[in-house]
């Protein structure tokens, strides 16, 4: 019975699928969101970061960048992701490797391992080092009778950043590789070559743009680490304080174009890291997606 | 190079993909290994290669076993099927790869590989093209590269898999003449897989016909054509029709009636009767011969397929006709095979 109503609905709705069927006000609404939000959210914040820092002038933002303090803050984040950037380069290609290029038992389990990071609260990732290397930890009384410190130190701050940065540099790769296959390894053996050459002429170049994107966001992400450092830094003045853990501190004591000032400094690695993702991708585009397979 | 092949079985995951092949391949041989996929064609190639280890048997290059060199050590030549070449080399980079990772006093200086590389690039006909990228060339001009590129080694083997596969017909045809005209040019022993019967049997000295992890026929073009020895590569070269027959007292019947085929030296039972379609006698009578009536009839190029029914049990074969024989508007055609062979039933 219901036949005939049936077949005359049916083209009304082929043409509704065919292309954008929404008016240009409903459109122009969209996007007005999308901005607004955007602006609210993202940009307002990075204006009042620098307005902040530079409230009390220009002398006021350096003179507190020279704070010894401050330096011994940013000489120390600098220091983690000189660490744990190239430890996760290392990391993060090898389980790539491991993933994409060999058949195995337990890979599932491996590659939800790796979103372990991803996936649990930085605190937790901070306090399991605690539970593991603390006074009353599972190794602390070890650790203690050879004399290696690990937690409140930075040892522990490295191990933090590590853990949580890890996914990054795997998680880029992994799908690379997968996608690329084997072919090329094995077309660069069947010509004699032995496995660090095939690695270094053959499958680091053909990685090497989702690499550098991973190390971007790696490092980033190390040197903005809050919650895993806060629980294993111990927070102690000029030591152990990285900068996200020095801007809390001297927000917590009100100085607050101290806390900008550095923030500042956060912000613009942030930009930076922004403006090389951009440049990459602009400059070496066709490239990048060349390498992502033909 | 002589390469033997020894009763080698390959599983995968305990599930077999070859069962026990055995295969001799002259030196200087041009061979193909042709089946449909999932026949352990590739699998053949990629252990002749090293790419793949035998759960069981032996491969020898020469007089010595190489089943267990690894695919550095055994030189061979690979194209690979959808190539692989290095996308962030220029075409000599490439062609040069093998003799850049080379050690010691074997590798030769840069200015020898590059010489080498130009010279190969004209052997290819590509000359020229020495500074361009893989993705600035065509799907033919990467298959040369590809092949400039394994022959660089010079190697003992030249293996080839699917090596026209990915091409339009047109270049396909082309590179085959060509790559007969490097394999006669250069002497190196060559394998290649294809699954193309055409390729296969224009391009090879002998073809090896594979099916279901198992050598079903190895020779020559003619011998597999003319003599196909199973049933499978009765259907699988060529076109063939088949119908389910008798043997009775060294005569082949067809439902109740003789048609006039004698098969002495047959044991009497059932069995199936594959013929050409194109290599059919017509007859007028029938007294002998296989009858039908005509179910469908379709222009192909120069001749005429006309499809027929036959007998009660509705059993359906395909034959040709010239295009203008009255036979093929007629609706009972009349015909007795003229080369065909009997398998009998399993």
């Amino acid at each position: 019975m219901a036949d005939p109503e049936i077949k005359s609905y049916a083209p009304h709705h082929e043409s509704r699928s065919a292309a954008v069927t929404e008016s240009r006000p409903a459109q122009a609404v969209l996007m007005a969101i999308v901005f607004a939000f955007l602006g609210i959210f993202l940009l307002l914040p990075l204006i009042i970061v620098f307005h902040e820092a530079l409230a009390k002038g220009v002398g006021a933002y350096t003179q507190s960048l020279n704070d010894a303090d401050t330096r011994s803050a940013i000489r120390l984040t600098l220091l983690v992701a000189a660490i744990s950037v190239p430890l996760n380069i290392v990391f993060g290609i090898s389980a790539a490797w491991a993933i994409a290029k060999f058949e195995f038992k337990g890979k599932a389990f491996l590659t939800t391992l790796i979103d372990l990071p991803f996936s649990v609260s930085p605190v937790i990732s901070g306090l399991v080092y605690v539970l593991l290397f603390g006074a009353q930890g599972l190794l602390g009384g070890w650790l203690k009778a050879h004399g290696i410190v690990i937690l409140f130190a930075v040892p522990g701050i490295v191990l933090a950043t590590v853990f949580v940065t890890f996914p990054f540099v795997a998680r880029e790769l992994i799908p690379l590789m997968q996608e690329q296959g084997n072919g090329d390894e094995e077309a660069a053996l069947s010509l004699g070559a032995n496995g660090w050459q095939t690695f270094w002429y053959v499958t680091l170049p053909n990685v090497k743009w989702g690499l550098l994107y991973g190390v971007l966001l790696c490092n980033a992400r190390a040197m903005g680490e809050f919650g895993a450092v806060s629980v294993v830094s111990g927070h102690i003045r000029g030591l152990t304080n990285t900068m996200p853990l020095h801007v809390e501190i001297l927000y917590n004591e009100y100085n607050a174009v101290g806390a900008f000032a550095v923030a500042s400094l956060l912000a613009g690695l942030a930009l930076v890291t922004l403006v090389l993702k951009t440049l990459l991708e602009m400059r070496y585009g066709a490239e990048i997606a060349a390498t992502r397979g033909h | 190079m002589e390469v033997r092949v020894a009763n080698v079985r390959k599983e995968f995951d305990r599930f077999p993909a070859l069962h026990d092949v055995s295969l001799d391949i002259k030196s200087g041989e041009l061979i193909a290994l042709l089946g449909p996929s999932g026949s352990g064609k590739t699998t053949l190639l990629r252990l002749i290669a090293g790419l793949e280890r035998p759960t069981r048997g032996n491969i020898f290059f020469g007089d010595e076993d190489a089943s267990h060199k690894s695919i550095q050590d055994r030189n061979v030549g690979f194209v690979f099927q959808h190539y692989a070449l290095f996308r962030h080399m220029t075409v000599a980079d490439n062609i040069g790869f093998g003799l850049k990772v080379r050690h010691g006093p074997s590798r030769p200086p840069a200015q020898e590989i590059r010489r080498r590389a130009s010279e190969l690039l004209d052997l290819v006909q590509l000359s020229g093209l020495e500074k361009r990228y893989p993705a600035q060339l065509s799907g033919g001009q990467r298959q040369r590269v590809a092949l400039a590129r394994a022959m660089a080694i010079e190697p003992k083997v030249l293996l080839l898999d699917e090596p026209f596969g990915a091409l339009d017909a047109q270049v396909r045809r082309e590179l085959r003449r060509w790559l007969r005209e490097i394999h006669d040019a250069t002497g190196h022993t060559t394998v290649f897989v294809t699954h193309d019967q055409e390729e296969a049997l224009e391009l090879a000295d002998r073809v090896v016909v594979m099916s279901q992890g198992r050598i079903e026929q190895v020779g020559t073009a003619d011998d597999i054509y003319d003599t196909p020895n199973s049933p499978f590569v009765y259907g699988f070269i060529g076109e063939s029709s088949s119908l389910p027959v008798k043997v009775e007292n060294g005569e082949i019947w067809l439902a109740d009636r003789p048609i006039g085929l004698a098969a002495p030296n047959e044991p009497s039972g059932d069995g199936t009767l594959y013929f050409r379609p194109h290599d059919v006698e017509l007859l007028d009578g029938c007294s002998g011969c296989i009858a039908g009536t005509v179910a469908a009839s379709r222009r192909v190029a120069g001749t005429r397929r006309v499809e027929l029914e036959i007998g009660g049990e509705r059993q359906r074969v395909e034959i040709e006709l010239p295009v203008d024989h009255p036979a093929a508007q007629k609706s009972r055609v009349a015909f007795r095979p003229g080369r065909w062979k009997l398998f009998p039933a399993a």
